[in-house]
């Protein structure tokens, strides 16, 4: 600045600094605004418990266990179809909760990475479940995750309506066909399920793809053609609505409990909702299978806890403890009875179903339900839509059940390494 | 914001006449730290995530590259596999189909009522009110809402379709592959309009009433006032309405996956829900971001061409 400044310079100059030093600003928050170290006495879960009231069910179980080992529990909720995503952008800027509470069929994809601590290194005994909730929490032969409780499909009917049509609930297919006929009339359908193309639909369809003989690794083995024909009858029958593509498992439970259809398929999540209202008289049975005498092989759902590797194997320890804590008969019992699902431990779904004779055909179901990544594992997500492109196409008259499955097992494959 | 530069910089130039070196390059980097600010927002925000994506898109990039910060480079698999996917084409044709509609019928309903609302009558405010409620909801409550209204067996606007003609059955709004994208558009649309009339209406008002007069004072009949002086003068506020409800509707995803997710059968896939099932479904990232590349790029081909319009239409001496 040679000479004296004019009076116009200096006030730019001035601004011409704050203007740069404004726009250094963001940067340098952003190379420090990492996260703090979390406290070592505190165990941090990530988990999908946004509802109020599930979310302090959930932390009253994680006080109960943390207290006797001097730790404290901090959950960070976040809605459910996000929790995958919220864990990777965690896990990114290496700053993963201690405990990773996921849906069952997406733990393949984080044990796959390497980045899940085996169960058993962080001193989880779990002997003594039922094989089911240990193939949900498996990859590879290793258990990453442990269910507290798991959830699985059954029949569920009106039992009003059953009566007065003079009918039992169907236990095999011909019989659910005739039945669902006859408990159609007016407003009401003689069945309904969910068959939207998402997560919801595939988990009702499985039951019956599985039931027949049909294989997510191979879904053109030729028996998977059944449960679609049987789909495409119902509607073609009128026993349902043609809204099924539409319906989430939720709406399903929504027509039911309206009195629109007499027998629905879904889970024990929702008998709170059922056991509140007093228009509809419900009780529960086994979904049907294709002949008599075989046995309903019904999907496992649910979420599973994992424990992240840390650079602190005391972190990890102590997420173990909780979840060994968890993870006790006792708590497990009364955890389910909470959620309205079957504890894991085959000694507590015992004192469940005892405790609740209602909900006995969901206990049964459970013991020998399949997980839906026992056999795909990582490449769930891929079969999951190319089974919902089948019975979609399949409903909604565009092609028949065999080349629907053909089409699937094509999609299926085609990102396989 | 144009004019407050140039006039900033007018008086900077008369202040020196004859630059001298070091002086010129003074000036010329206190102009490059006035935009410094900005050009750091938009590299940080803008240019960064736009490399990342498309960078991404040439990598393995699954849920272990979270974990290990691996994501190695699979030169033109990510690319093979979108396009090869029956369902990509698909999407790309629904996606056109949903847009050209949306907009078609946003903006002709909106320019109507535009119209009608500039000549002012009693409660014509309090309407005008009324009509911007679908903009005020929430997408996702308006797509839930429609959900029901759509219902075939027990929707309202069913219900009421058969009380006035023999509509056996009902019509399988969202029940029919062949149905559902346009239930989706009609949605959009109703969505859309407020947005369209609004801004239409704006810029009516900014038309001078005199025009008319002087439209009228030749003879000419309100349709010909309505083509020789609205809608010439009503050029650069259409193409910002178009291209403004292209840029939404082109990316859409909340109002497929609450009213059909993407059913049934596939025929309200877009280019948004394909994405969002590549990405955050099947945690494949890397073919996410192809999908994301090719909206990018669409977007990216017509905001060149509205920048262009633009131009045109306020070209000052350029």
């Amino acid at each position: 600045m040679n000479g004296e400044p004019t009076t116009m310079q200096r006030p730019r100059r001035i601004r011409m600094i704050a203007t740069a030093t404004a726009a250094l600003v963001p940067v340098t928050v952003g190379l420090t605004g990492c996260a703090a170290t979390p406290d070592p006495g505190t165990v941090t879960v990530l988990n999908s418990a946004t509802d109020a009231a599930e979310h302090n069910a959930n932390q009253a179980f994680f006080d109960r266990c943390a207290k006797p080992l001097g730790l404290k529990v901090e959950q960070i909720s976040v809605p459910a179809d996000t929790v995958a995503s919220k864990a990777l952008r965690m896990a990114s800027s290496n700053s993963l909760t201690d405990i990773l509470e996921l849906d069952g069929s997406e733990l393949p994809q984080f044990a796959e990475t390497g980045g899940l601590r085996p169960l058993a290194e962080v001193g989880l005994d779990t002997s003594g479940f039922s094989d089911s909730a240990t193939s949900l929490g498996s990859y590879d032969g290793t258990q990453y995750g442990v269910a507290r409780s798991v959830n699985s499909l059954a029949l569920l009917y009106n039992k009003d309506l059953l009566r007065k049509a003079g009918v039992e609930p169907p236990t095999t297919w011909p019989e659910l066909r005739a039945t669902a006929k006859t408990l159609t009339s007016g407003n009401t359908y003689g069945m309904a399920f969910s068959a939207s193309p998402n997560a919801d639909g595939v988990y009702q369809f499985l039951p019956f793809f599985w039931s027949g003989g049909g294989d997510e690794a191979r879904l053109d083995n030729g028996k998977g053609e059944a449960a679609l024909t049987l789909w495409k009858d119902l509607l073609g029958d009128r026993s349902v609505s043609k809204s099924v593509v539409n319906w989430n498992q939720q709406d399903v439970n929504d027509q039911f409990v309206a009195g629109r259809a007499a027998m629905m398929i879904n889970g024990p999540w929702q008998v709170p909702v059922l056991s509140a209202q007093d228009k509809v008289d419900w009780a529960v049975a086994t979904i049907p299978v294709p002949e008599a005498g075989q046995e309903a092989i019904a999907p496992i759902g649910g979420t599973v806890m994992a424990v992240p590797k840390s650079d602190d194997s005391g972190r990890e320890k102590n997420a173990g403890k909780i979840l060994a804590c968890l993870n006790s008969e006792k708590n497990q019992l009364a955890w389910g009875e909470s959620v309205n699902n079957v504890p894991t431990r085959a000694s507590a779904a015992t004192s469940y179903a005892e405790k609740h004779p209602e909900l006995a055909p969901f206990v049964d179901l459970v013991a020998t339900a399949r997980s839906r990544t026992a056999e795909v594992g990582t490449r769930w997500p891929v079969v999951n839509d190319a089974l919902a492109g089948a019975f979609q196409s399949v409903l909604t008259g565009g092609t028949g059940p065999e080349q629907a499955l053909k089409n699937a097992q094509r999609q299926a494959s085609a990102g396989e390494k | 914001m144009s004019t407050a530069v140039s006039s900033a910089a007018a008086p900077a130039k008369t202040v020196v006449p004859g630059p001298t070196g070091p002086r010129r390059g003074r000036h010329s980097l206190l102009r490059w730290l006035f935009v410094l600010p900005a050009l750091v927002y938009m590299t940080l925000f803008f240019g960064y995530p736009l490399v990342r994506n498309i960078v991404m898109s040439f990598q393995e990039y699954t849920p272990r590259t979270y974990f290990t910060g691996e994501a190695p480079f699979n030169g033109l698999d990510n690319w093979r596999a979108v396009l090869s996917n029956e369902l990509f084409a698909d999407s790309l044709w629904h996606t056109a189909v949903f847009t050209v509609g949306s907009l078609a019928g946003q903006f002709t309903i909106g320019l109507a009522l535009a119209v009608f609302f500039s000549r002012r009558f009693r409660l014509s405010g309090v309407i005008r009110a009324v009509l911007l409620l679908p903009w005020l909801v929430p997408m996702v409550v308006s797509a839930v809402v429609w959900r029901r209204v759509l219902d075939q067996d027990h929707g309202i606007l069913n219900s009421a379709l058969q009380t006035i003609g023999p509509a056996d059955g009902g019509v399988p709004w969202l029940s029919s592959p062949s149905v559902a994208l346009l239930s989706a558009i009609l949605v959009n649309i109703w969505i859309g309009i407020p947005f369209n009339m609004v801004i239409l209406y704006g810029g009516l008002q900014e038309i001078p009433r005199q025009l008319y007069e002087a439209a009228s004072l030749d003879g000419a009949s309100p349709w010909r006032a309505f083509r020789s002086v609205t809608l010439p003068l009503l050029r650069p506020v259409v193409t910002v309405v178009l291209v403004l409800g292209f840029m939404s509707t082109v990316k859409i995803l909340d109002l497929i996956l609450a009213l059909t997710s993407g059913g049934p059968a596939d025929s309200t896939q877009t280019l948004g829900t394909v994405t969002y099932q590549l990405s955050f479904l099947q945690l494949d990232f890397g073919q996410g971001a192809v999908v994301g590349n090719v909206l990018i790029l669409i977007s990216a081909v017509f905001a060149v061409l509205y920048l262009r319009a633009n131009r045109a239409d306020f070209g000052t001496g350029k």
